[in-house]
Formats: C-alpha cells, structure tokens, sequence
C-alpha cells in the first residue's frame, strides 16, 4: 500500500478483473482515501489479476464470493455483469456492504454524478449505467435544464479495444439502461441510445454525438451556456472530457459532440470510456462515506 | 451446380437510397411482385435494420412493425426477415416483429465484432427466427479473422453467417479468399452480399458461390447503398445461366423490377457515379451515400476529398456523425489554407 494513505482508509474491494475492474483498481490505488483490499476474478490467467498482484494487492479467483472471505470490506465494485450483480446485490446488502454497480444491472439507485448526485442520499446500492450514459446523459440534462427535450438520442463510438466481454455480452442491458437514463436522469421525455463499435487502429477517442430534439424554437444561446457550463462541472471529475461539437441548432433538434480522453491508467489514453464510469464510481463512494462520517 | 437461396435486400438496403423513408405502400406492393416471382427471403425494413430509425441516421415514416406488417400481410410463400444490429434494436422490437410475422432474423455487428450479436442471436433463436449471423464490411478485415468471426456466430447458434461486402471494394480474387477460409471454418451455410461500386457485384457472387457460398442477397434495380446491391433480376438470370438452380422466375423478378421502379418514381435508380467509385475504391461503406453528399453540399468540399478522409480514418456502419465532423474539419483546413 502506498505511503500516502489516510489513517483509517475505506477498504474497498474490485469484483471483475477485466477492463473496468483493472482501470479502476489504478484509480482507487492512487486515491489516498480508499486502500483496494481485493481484486477478484475468475480467471487466474486474467492480466488485471497479475496487475493487482504486482501492486501488491490481494486478489482471488472466486469472484463475488471472495468479497465474503475478505475481512471489513466497507466497498464493493462491482464490475462484471448485469445478471451476476443481481444475484450479488442482496448479499452485499445483508453484509452491509456499500455496493458501486459498474453493470448495466440497475438494481439500485442511477447516478449521473455532475447531475443528480443528491439523490444518493443513504442507498446502499448505486448504479453507475454504463460508459455512455455518464458521457452524455449530461448534455442531455444541460438542454433540458434550458428548454423542453421530447426525445434526447445519443450515439457512443467507442475503440473495439476499449470494450471486453462483459460489455459485449450485456449489450442488450447497455442500449436499454443508457436510453432511460437520458429520459430518468437527464430529463428528456424519452430516450434512445446507440452504441457502435470501431476496431480501427490506432484505436479512436471515445466520442459521443447528442441530439436533443426540441423544435426550431430554441435560445441557441441559453443553451450554449447550459452546455458549457456542465462540460465544466464534468470535467471536474473526468479531466479529458470535452466538446468537440459545440451545440448547433439542425432543423428541430440541437446536435452536440463530446470526446473523452482517458488517463491512460489501464489502457491507453482512448479508452475514455473506462474513465469516465471510473472517475463516476470513485465520485459515488467518496461521497457515500463523507455523509455517513457527517 | 449449386442450389441457392435468393434473399432480395430492396425493402431493407434500398431504404439507404431511398433517406429510410419506404411506406407501408411500397412495401405492400413490391413485397407481393417479390413473393409471385419467387423469392426466397425478402428482408425489409429501415436501412439501418430494426431500431434505425433515428435522427443519428433518418426517421422512418412508420414503425418497424408496420413495415413488417405491410410484407407479411401481402406475401404467401416467402418469408418475411429483418435485420437488426445490437446496439440499434433491442429484445422488445424482436418480440413485436416476430408477433407481425417474421421469421427470419439476420443478426448483424462490423466483421470484427461477433461477440456483440451473442445475446440478441440466442434471443432471435428462442422467439423461433432462422436466425442469420451477418457480418458487415468484410472487406475491412482478412480472411483468417472473418473465419475466426463466423466460427463464434455459428457457436452462438446461427443459421447461416452471412458475409456483406458493404464497400464494394473487394475484387472476385479477394472474394473466394475470405468464403474459402469461413468455409473452412463453419459447418453452417454461408450467404454473400455484394455492392456493386467497382462494377464487380455479379461477378463476386459468381467467386462466392464457387467457394461455397448458398444465400445470395440482391435488390430489384440494385436499389441500395453506394452504387447499389448486386440487381436482383439481373443477378438472377446470371445464376441461371451459370447453370445454378433459383427457384425465382426471371419474367416474375422483371416485373418486380417494374412495379419497384414505378412506386419510387421519380427516384432515380443507382448508377455507378464518381463519388460511388471512389467509396468502392477507397474501402466505405455503402451506405453513406446520401450523408456523403449532404456534408458535401453543406460544407462546399469535394466530396471525393471527404470519402477519401473517411476510408484513411477506417469509419465502420452507423457513424454518419463522423462524416459531419470531418467535413466540417475539411472545410476549415480549406479555409485556414486560404487566409
């Protein structure tokens, strides 16, 4: 464990030993405030659990159960898959165990952070949506803040690298949960969502295009600010977010662009995507403790 | 001599021709002329396949089901399929079209990404479809990954793996390569569908059947992306003369070929104009046809410049954003060039 750590850090384990879980463990490893006790897997040839072990981190090839076998676990994240944190998610919750969902599971409470943070309040259970949702259910929201959405649609390209079997195996969940979330959270009447996936080398940004569809009648300028405005509050946690399209009004919708660039802890700096639910679920679980010590 | 099965695309591939605005009446009415003469498979729907129709690639005037009504309702001995691309449509579109009459699903991710069709392939099998793995853009991967490819769609349970030369850039020689090594590779039949931008569709299906290939995608008039799909009534009197057995009658496709012709009247038929030789030649996918000459007209740029920009950055199926970005970047660069 590094040196830099608070006295008393929150002991949080990682289940999911693929790209998400290991993107993480950098991020939690670095943060003072949480020491990584577990990274469970399944795998034993997994390249995140040999990571784990390099930073001198305990790691199992149980999975979920191995959270059980680890003493005081104040953390669980969960990233594996929408069906394995639904079995797991009441078991966590018997253990009283805070639970930071990175599947498509939905089964606790849906958190955008830079839009409804507050309505974590005390649930013991948060899902982080997906990848997309935390990239653009913000410009959704930043429209809707400004003048009605009826339909907000969004479209994540992502590096084929980027997205490892987990997501390509709950696709399903991923499309289903990312729309709601724009309507739910980001405040458009209903929601669409879009993934496509690019294998092209050297691998691409992770970009997002937004159409917010709000008749011709809009404050172009209004809602310029709005954007603005929450592109800063984003980037708060997720420094490589930003425009690339700034909003322009296209017949009855107003069409945004927003890249990630990732830290490049785990892999390079194109898989946005690991960073920008990574740098959400880091936000969720400072949070949660800082109320509970409150 | 080899038995194929016809899958006539018009309804489905036409549609990116057509800005994805087909009726219910076009559909009715071709659907049956497909049905009389004999076609095995008529796959209709948005271009962009079940779920497409959006603002990122065009809005439909109807619904997916009502489209899929408009064939059901009127065909007698085809059957009606769609396609859908996981990302795009979801479990519940699946549910309402196979309640409409569908039974055929052709299930379709870019040719490098077969494990993302893994749960909507098992979803097509449990609601009863002939459940088609389709591989997209084929051209933009070898032959060794293609087989490694079909080889998981026919694990998850697939039909038939379907191979879509979406750019039209492969020559017949590159053809019988990649159905070769997919032949080698499956126990399942193989299709092929062709573009036609290089001039080369028909002879590419020929490549394709040598090699093994069965399942045979067309569209009446070549109606479809790019500089269009292999034309379904010359394609098969080209089958039939190669001494292959379509079930198809060629006066009954011909009429189909009319009666298509007068219901989009006044859209003109594709023709293998410049901008569709360059996307051949320069590996992009057919489909962006229009976008391409929307940003094109919008940005005041040579259109030849921004296809040529989009092969270079290797844009796969469904990122018409990435067209508006890079022509508005093209434009710029001319801009600040100039000053």
């Amino acid at each position: 464990m590094p040196n830099d750590k608070v006295a008393n850090p929150i002991r949080a384990a990682i289940v999911g030993s693929g790209n998400i879980g290991t993107d993480l463990m950098y991020k939690m490893h670095r943060n003072p405030k949480f020491e990584v006790v577990l990274v469970a897997g399944i795998d034993p040839k997994s390249e995140g659990l040999a990571r784990a072990r390099k930073l001198g981190i305990p790691t199992s090839t149980n999975g979920s159960d191995a959270v059980f076998e680890t003493d005081n676990v104040d953390v669980v994240f969960e990233a594996t898959s929408a069906a394995i944190h639904r079995a797991n998610a009441p078991r966590y919750a018997e253990a009283g165990i805070f639970a930071v969902d990175l599947t498509p599971a939905k089964v606790g409470v849906c958190i955008v952070p830079s839009v409804n943070l507050d309505e974590m309040k005390d649930a013991n259970n948060v899902n982080l949506i997906s990848c997309a949702a935390q990239a653009t259910t913000p410009m959704v929201h930043a429209v809707a803040r400004v003048t009605g959405v009826n339909y907000g649609e969004i479209v994540a390209t992502v590096a084929s690298k980027s997205i490892g079997p987990g997501t390509r195996d709950n696709i399903e969940e991923f499309t289903h949960t990312t729309g709601s979330a724009l309507a739910d959270i980001g405040g458009a009447d209903k929601g669409k969502s879009l993934i496509i996936v690019n294998p092209a080398e050297p691998p691409i940004l992770m970009r997002n295009t937004v159409y917010a569809v709000t008749g011709a009648d809009v404050d172009m300028d209004a809602i310029r600010k709005s954007v603005n405005e929450m592109v800063a509050e984003v980037q708060k946690y997720v420094p490589g977010y930003r425009l690339i399209l700034d909003p322009i009004l296209r017949d009855d919708h107003v069409m945004i662009g927003v890249e990630v660039e990732g830290a490049g802890d785990f892999l390079p700096s194109y898989a946005g995507n690991l960073d920008i639910i990574n740098a959400a679920a880091v936000a969720v679980a400072e949070l949660h403790f800082e109320q509970a010590a409150a | 001599m080899a038995d194929i099965n016809f899958v006539d695309v018009t309804l489905r591939d036409g549609n990116h021709t057509y800005r994805h605005q087909f009726t219910p009446e076009i559909i009715s009415t071709t659907a049956a002329a497909l049905d009389a003469a004999g076609i095995d498979i008529i796959e209709v729907g948005h271009g962009d396949g079940i779920g497409g129709s959006t603002v990122h690639v065009g809005r439909a005037p109807a619904t997916d089901l009502e489209l899929i009504k408009a064939a059901t309702k009127v065909v007698k001995k085809a059957r009606v399929g769609y396609l859908l691309i996981p990302g795009f449509g979801v479990f519940s579109d699946m549910e309402d079209v196979a309640e409409a009459g569908a039974t055929v699903a052709r299930i379709a991710c870019h040719a490098t990404e077969a494990d993302t069709t893994r749960q909507h392939i098992r979803k097509a099998k449990d609601l009863g479809m002939f459940t088609v793995g389709y591989l997209i853009s084929v051209g933009m991967t070898d032959a060794a990954d293609l087989a490694e490819q079909a080889a998981k769609l026919e694990s998850y349970g697939a039909d038939y793996v379907n191979l879509a030369e979406s750019q039209g850039h492969l020559v017949p020689t590159e053809v019988a390569e990649r159905v070769n090594a997919v032949r080698n590779a499956i126990n399942i039949p193989i299709g092929f569908h062709p573009h036609n931008n290089l001039g080369l569709a028909n002879g590419n299906i020929l490549a394709a059947i040598e090699s093994g290939a069965t399942y045979i995608d067309g569209s009446l008039k070549g109606f479809g992306g790019g500089a269009g799909n292999a034309q379904t009534e010359a394609t098969i009197a080209a089958l039939k003369r190669a001494g292959h057995n379509v079930k198809a009658d060629l006066d009954g496709i011909l009429d189909a070929a009319q009666m298509f012709t007068d219901q989009v009247s006044p859209h003109p038929m594709p023709v293998i104009d410049n901008n569709s030789i360059i996307m051949g030649f320069a590996n992009v996918y057919g489909g962006y046809v229009h976008p391409v000459n929307v940003a094109s007209k919008k940005y005041n740029i040579d259109p030849r410049v921004l296809i040529r920009r989009l092969g270079e950055r290797k844009i796969v199926a469904g990122q018409e954003d990435a067209i508006e970005q890079e022509a508005s970047a093209i434009s710029s660069e001319m801009i600040s060039k100039a000053s």
